[in-house]
């Protein structure tokens, strides 16, 4: 997966998730937690969008590395080759 | 009959716009399908029917905004299923093998009345071929099975049938265990736990509605959930005498215990926090029932079943508290599964009738956007808003050594003509109990 | 309460009335006792026994067998001022002052405009189980709680039994007081607590799955049944109506409404008895809280047999209880 794909694919599963959540406000850096309001359960819910969409599964142990737009990014575009 | 009015969604709700029909003219319905998408103060919300029969007239044209209570829609009734038929009149379609549900009333508002069951009872004979005519026989349990199979009808007891019109159970779908094959309150409450069915012949109109609520203008929307919030928060504190009581409750067992069952679940099935706490607050008010229910006419109403409203803040400005059924039977993974469809559907604005209209008590979650301890205030009719705060490691003296454990502060604010300080504190005392012990909830 | 905070005393149902009639003749000197045989014999469950020799024969009166005359009596000196308690052998034997009761004691007030109460308690015995066969074991208490203008009241424990009374004398109105015959051997412990009212049902053990509802000799059954079913894992709620006229329905009512079945104890016959009321009531004003049909234990619809085996056979024992509770399911 390339870069993009990972941001495109981040972007979609967070608008099926929380809609009303804006992605383009959240700043370098910024925990996606923090900058978008994203409860547990949102958060919960992102992960899974992304599991099924790449059909990785990301143990929790992994949340993480996650926590950060970029981080999701490098997160999403090692999946494979680390695999 | 079947007048069908804009419902009341919530205390604070004083007109609904419909958004838009999901059915027309003659289509039929069953109870429980998703008819309309009315917009509110607060959300876009799915009406639900609750009797079956055949849509007749849409009386209220879509973008229309009308006060609660106003006939939006008339339907015939296909059966009169949700009316309850005296023992007497049963008994009389039993013997004359008359299925009530296929009888038209002509008693006052439609009631179907001893005449009408002996004429449908009648024309039954008339038309039946020779020598097939049904002969009234003594009550028997053959007679009973045969009838049954005859009528489709479902024997069940007054208590059962009143509390599955509550819990929205359907009792013909019900397998009954009591004398005879009847249904009985056990039958009920074990089909109320079971995990609501999924999809139906309406799902597919929620991503329609999801739309429409989104095309609907947001400012005019973000200004009048303001309004709607301020007005119901203004009329809590201005009826209802608040309590508030607070207290720490370590949670290392609990948090354990979900990285543990965590390891072993897909993703899918991970469990959160904030299930295991709405969880512990449902088993707790079977101890302290002065918690749940309602206060309405001067006096407490306590509630048998445990609908439990979930405060989900909106990030364009407001908060909802749509309900979880029956959350004291449920098992944790078909809760969880429904608080994460609830969040999302109120994220995108989507939420049912039944879901914004009953819950008994009220859980709020304000810590994980990061504040300690939340004090809430009581959604109006309920009795008590449960708070809980951040997890977060402090320390704690424990068994005469000072150690690092996460904790966080739940806080209860409770109605005072409901209950007194003392049962508050046993409350969450309870709840605190509960979620020492997580593999129990 | 422990035994230390508050002293208790065994003693007999039969005492305890005793100890109640001795309490009237002391505190009020209107009060007398009259019946057959309550005098040199003691009455014929020995409940007035030594009360002749205590009080002398103008207020421990010998009748006549006739009871007609001597409830006239009473409801004569009840009108003249006095506070008569009149004791009825058996409830059989009241048929022959029934005339007595109905059209004139409990009639009376009414009849007059309000001029003429009349402040008579009669006691009289019910029950079988004693092998006295049809003509002395009859429960009529029915009967009696079916009439306007009575008050009907059913002592079935000591401390009921010990406490009913009173109250019963100060009523400004007749009273009929069934003393259970089976129960007048009954030991136990007399509470402190004095107070005891004469309106209402009694909750005699709390439980949350069904509701039995007894009366009278019918409440020890009842609660033996209720222990048996809680071995079974059946919680019962077990009520004692305690005055049959009027009916505390609020109690049963309240009670169905948690536990959503009940069970009716009634020595009585099934026909037109007070567990039919009980039922009738508990349709009318509970039937949507009910999730099974309300079931009676009665006793068999014959002249009560002499043979004990027979006897037994056709009263409500614990084993019908238990088994008409089963039969609720759930």
């Amino acid at each position: 997966m390339t870069d993009d794909e990972a941001r495109a694919l981040i972007r979609t599963t967070l608008h099926q998730v929380a809609p009303d959540a804006d992605l383009d406000a959240v700043e370098p850096g910024e925990t996606l937690q923090e900058a978008l309001d994203l409860d547990s359960i949102d958060f919960l819910n992102l992960v899974t969008g992304l599991c099924e969409s790449t059909g990785f599964e990301i143990p929790e142990r992994d949340y993480p590395q996650l926590s950060t737009l970029e981080g999701a990014v490098d997160y999403l575009t090692g999946l494979g080759s680390a695999g | 009959m079947g007048d069908f009015t804009m419902p009341s969604l919530g205390a604070d709700m004083e007109e609904g716009t419909v958004n838009q029909w999901l059915v027309k003219p003659g289509d039929e319905v069953h109870r429980g399908d998703i008819v309309a998408v009315v917009e509110t103060e607060k959300s876009t919300i799915e009406i639900e029917v609750f009797e079956n029969g055949v849509v007749d007239e849409l009386v209220v044209e879509e973008g229309e905004t009308v006060p609660v209570g106003t006939v939006i829609a008339r339907l015939t009734s296909e059966t009169t299923a949700a009316t309850v038929h005296s023992p007497v009149l049963r008994h009389l379609a039993e013997q004359l093998h008359v299925d009530l549900s296929s009888v038209t009333g002509s008693g006052v508002g439609g009631t179907v009345t001893r005449a009408d069951v002996e004429r449908a009872g009648a024309a039954r004979v008339e038309g039946a071929p020779p020598g097939t005519r049904p002969v009234p026989q003594r009550r028997g349990q053959r007679h009973r099975k045969a009838a049954e199979r005859a009528t489709g009808r479902t024997r069940s007891s007054p208590y059962a049938r009143r509390l599955a019109s509550q819990l929205g159970i359907d009792v013909a779908a019900v397998q009954g265990s009591g004398p005879g094959g009847s249904v009985v309150e056990a039958d009920v409450r074990r089909a109320a736990a079971e995990p609501a069915g999924t999809g139906g012949p309406m799902a597919a109109s929620v991503e329609a509605a999801g739309e429409v609520a989104a095309s609907s203008q947001v400012g005019d929307k973000q200004a009048a959930m303001r309004q709607a919030v301020g007005a119901l928060m203004a009329r809590s504190k201005r009826e209802i005498p608040h309590y508030y009581l607070s207290t720490t409750i370590d949670v290392a067992a609990a948090v354990t215990w979900l990285e543990r069952a965590n390891l072993e679940r897909p993703v899918t099935s991970r469990l959160v926090l904030p299930a295991l706490l709405v969880k512990a607050t449902a088993r707790a008010v079977a101890k302290v029932p002065e918690m749940n229910g309602f206060f309405v006419d001067d006096e407490f109403r306590p509630s048998a079943a445990v609908h439990v409203g979930v405060a989900i803040s909106l990030r364009s400005g407001g908060v909802i508290a749509p309900a979880i059924h029956d959350v004291d039977t449920l098992a944790l993974d078909d809760l969880m599964r429904a608080l994460r469809d609830l969040v999302v559907r109120a994220r995108s604005g989507v939420l049912r009738s039944s879901e914004m209209s009953d819950p008994t008590i009220t859980v709020t979650n304000l810590g994980e956007l990061g504040v300690e301890s939340v004090f809430g205030v009581i959604y109006p009719p309920q009795v008590a808003l449960v708070g809980f705060g951040q997890v977060g490691d402090r320390v704690v003296a424990r068994d005469g050594m000072v150690g690092v454990r996460p904790c966080l502060t739940a806080t209860l604010s409770a109605d005072h003509r409901a209950s007194d300080g003392h049962r508050g504190g046993r409350f969450l005392a309870e709840i605190d109990r509960l979620l020492q012990e997580p593999e129990t909830l | 309460m422990s035994a230390a905070t508050t002293p208790t005393t065994a003693i007999t149902y039969r005492e305890a009335m005793r100890e109640a009639i001795r309490e009237a003749l002391v505190r009020d000197e209107r009060v007398f006792l009259m019946g057959e045989d309550v005098g040199r014999y003691g009455g014929c469950y020995a409940v007035s026994l030594g009360l002749l020799e205590e009080f002398g024969p103008e207020r421990i009166r010998d009748t006549p067998l006739s009871e007609s005359a001597f409830v006239g009596a009473g409801i004569g000196a009840a009108l003249g001022g006095m506070r008569p308690i009149v004791e009825i052998m058996t409830v059989n034997f009241s048929m022959l002052a029934l005339d007595q009761i109905v059209n004139n004691a409990a009639a009376l007030l009414y009849m007059s405009g309000g001029q003429f109460n009349v402040p008579l308690v009669i006691r009289m015995t019910t029950g079988a189980g004693r092998q006295v066969a049809a003509q002395h074991s009859h429960s009529l208490e029915a009967w009696y709680a079916h009439v306007p203008g009575l008050r009907v009241l059913s002592p079935a424990t000591i401390d009921d039994a010990r406490r009913m009374l009173w109250p019963s004398v100060c009523d400004p109105d007749p009273v009929i007081i069934f003393e259970h015959g089976q129960l007048y051997n009954a030991r136990g412990e007399l509470t402190e607590d004095p107070v005891t009212d004469i309106t209402s049902a009694a909750i005699r053990r709390r439980g949350e799955d069904v509701t039995i509802v007894a009366f009278g000799g019918t409440l020890g059954p009842a609660l033996e049944a209720s222990e048996q079913l809680a071995a079974q894992g059946i919680e019962a709620e077990v009520i004692d109506l305690r005055s049959l006229r009027p009916l505390d329905s609020e109690t049963f009512l309240a009670s169905v409404g948690r536990t959503h079945r009940a069970v009716v104890v009634d020595e009585g016959w099934r026909t037109g008895s007070v567990s039919a009321e009980v039922a009738a009531r508990i349709t009318e004003e509970a039937f949507y809280d009910l999730d099974a049909p309300v079931t009676r234990v009665c006793s068999a619809e014959v002249p009560m047999p002499y043979a004990k085996h027979l006897e037994e056979a056709a009263l409500p024992q614990p084993d019908k209880v238990v088994a008409a509770v089963r039969q609720l399911g759930g």
